[in-house]
């Protein structure tokens, strides 16, 4: 696959705030999500790959071309900031063939191409609307019409599911994946949540504090983060530092004190464990389970959280969480101060060096 | 509804300004107004008043030529050096117009190295027309770069980052996207700079009290012959002024839809 765009090493110094040696590959019509805390530089990133803002040191590639000294203009790059920035003097049709008129395309031809994105994006009947009068799924529809009219290489997004309220967010993300494969471009996605990262993504970047933490699929980024951030930024639940010491052939032994797992692979030293409150089995009554880790705890609290309930349950001092589903809870009859059983796979559980 | 107790001192305290602003024009209007055929013949009023109105335009022109791009760089690079450049354009504002009228005069009078300069392409500044136009300029500009500055600093950013990566260069992002969008407060600029072009009188007394703009002659005819003979003159004045500023506005209403 061809690699669309490459960071290599690239820092920038902004006083209070530093991006530090971000290196990435993302290729060719990918979905790629940026995912990071507020204050993570995830738009300063975006602003670099847009050339808005220069780097102090490193590369930026888009298409195999260093384009670390061009100017945006040259770059060929689609940017749809977080507030859409529609040019409010001119009208919907105006703002989509802004940059068609600047190539100086015939007037026929801009029609022409300003007509088959409207009617793709289902924005044709805006056209003529100031840009002032649209509501934030539409003004987000043109913003996008308006960056993927000039056919960019790369199409950079910078929380675009933020503005929009939370009910319109779940259709507009199945909206931003129909584009991109309709489009066939490549995506920069930045955003704080890591659902959304989940959903879209082919692939992820964590960054946090001007720092990538890790970069995989979703899958490898939720559930094996390499670092205690990406762990509780993805809300694992559980993480718990521990001592390792291998025992057995593929096996070892995590002794966080009061509790210890069996968890997969040789690991010796200061670890961490994490699973995912989902990887938890619960039972009133002992289970003949394949999996290594048994134990007893008190449920302590339980938060409705719609289909899934999340328990809170001491075990010997420590605080795990679990997910049943709100049938099982109820079937279960679970209660507060009520013994349960708990049952983690040692595949289930991630350990983090 | 009842009014509340605080609501009448406002409003009681605010009648009486607007009471101590309008009754002067209004006064001003009525009895030189009866006197105003007086002026339509009076040549040296006539040509007066026009050379007020001419000065004040070229020097609004030259003030939005220069101005403009200033602006432009301060509302964007706000750094320390952009700070003290904004402070000193309130220098000419915080000084008497007749010290700012010396200092024009010293600066560019046809002996000083500039002026002289000025002078072998016709900007000779002493009792010249282009002594009036740099004296209005002088206390002028300020007003005007500070209101569209405050233009610029309202158009966000992230339009004219659009615009680039759109492939707009710089100078199209500006005249497509910035300037249009600061189009208002660049006419408010204007007219304010216009409005205080025309109205001056301390700096222009000092550097050209010759040709006489219709604010010199004014006072020429005030301590000459008093304040009667001023009437009909301050009338017409007041009146061309009101008249040129209401227009300016309407259309300034008209470009906004």
């Amino acid at each position: 696959m061809k690699i669309c765009l490459e960071l290599v090493n690239i820092w920038k110094d902004f006083k209070e705030f530093k991006l530090e040696k971000i290196s990435l590959k993302a290729y060719e019509k990918e979905y790629f999500v940026v995912l990071g805390p507020s204050g993570a530089g995830k738009t300063l990133l975006l602003q670099i790959i847009a050339g808005i803002l220069d780097p102090d040191k490193g590369k930026v590639y888009i298409d195999g071309v260093d384009m670390t000294q061009e100017p945006p203009e040259k770059r060929n790059v689609g940017y749809v900031p977080q507030n859409y920035a529609l040019f409010p003097h001119l009208s919907v049709y105006d703002n989509i063939a802004f940059g068609l008129k600047i190539r100086k395309l015939p007037e026929d031809k801009i029609k022409l191409k300003v007509k088959n994105i409207a009617e793709k994006l289902e924005i044709a009947h805006l056209l003529k609307r100031s840009p002032r009068t649209l509501s934030g799924g539409e003004a987000q529809r043109v913003a996008l019409a308006r960056a993927l009219v000039i056919e960019p290489k790369l199409l950079l997004l910078d929380e675009p599911l933020a503005a929009v309220d939370p009910v319109l967010r779940w259709e507009l993300r199945g909206y931003l994946k129909k584009i991109q494969s309709e489009f066939e471009t490549t995506v920069i996605h930045v955003t704080h949540d890591f659902t959304e990262a989940l959903s879209l993504a082919n692939k992820v970047a964590v960054l946090n504090k001007g720092v990538i933490e890790q970069i995989g699929t979703p899958q490898e980024i939720f559930y094996k983060p390499k670092s205690e951030f990406v762990a509780w930024f993805t809300r694992a639940g559980n993480i718990f530092k521990g001592e390792a010491k291998p025992i057995e052939e593929g096996l070892s032994i995590v002794d966080l004190g009061p509790v210890h797992f069996t968890v997969c692979g040789a690991y010796e030293g200061k670890v961490a464990v994490m699973f995912r409150p989902e990887h938890v089995v619960i039972s009133k009554q002992p289970l003949t389970s394949s999996a290594k880790n048994e134990l007893i705890g008190i449920i302590d609290d339980y938060v409705d959280e719609g289909p899934l309930v999340l328990l809170k349950i001491g075990v010997n001092g420590l605080s795990i969480k679990a997910y049943v589903t709100k049938s099982s809870f109820y079937n279960l009859g679970l209660k507060r101060q009520e013994k349960v059983y708990l049952y983690v796979k040692a595949s289930q559980i991630h350990v983090i060096k | 509804m009842k009014l509340n107790k605080g609501y009448y001192i406002f409003s009681t305290l605010g009648s009486i300004l607007i009471l101590f602003l309008l009754i002067p024009v209004a006064i001003c209007l009525a009895l030189g107004g009866a006197a105003l055929g007086d002026v339509v013949q009076d040549k040296e009023a006539l040509d007066a008043i026009y050379l007020s109105f001419h000065a004040g335009f070229v020097s609004g022109i030259l003030i939005a030529i220069f101005g403009t791009p200033l602006a432009y760089v301060l509302s964007r690079h706000k750094n320390s050096f952009s700070q003290i450049v904004v402070s000193s354009l309130e220098i000419p504002l915080a000084l008497p117009h007749s010290v700012a009228g010396i200092m024009v005069l010293l600066a560019y009078n046809s002996r000083a190295p500039i002026g002289s300069l000025l002078s072998r392409i016709g900007l000779t500044i002493e009792d010249n027309y282009w002594g009036i136009v740099f004296a209005m300029m002088f206390v002028s500009a300020p007003i005007f770069v500070t209101t569209v500055r405050a233009g610029f600093d309202s158009v966000d950013v992230e339009l004219e980052n659009v615009a680039r990566t759109l492939g707009a260069s710089l100078l199209k992002v500006f005249f497509k996207v910035s300037f249009p969008l600061a189009f208002r407060h660049f006419v408010a600029g204007f007219v304010l700079s216009l409005a205080r072009a025309i109205s001056e009188v301390g700096a222009i007394i000092i550097v050209a009290y010759y040709p006489k703009v219709a604010a010199t002659l004014v006072i020429e005819r005030f301590l000459g012959y008093g304040l009667d003979a001023a009437l009909s003159l301050s009338a017409a004045l007041a009146l061309i002024s009101l008249a040129v500023f209401a227009s300016l506005r309407l259309i300034l209403k008209e470009a906004e839809q």
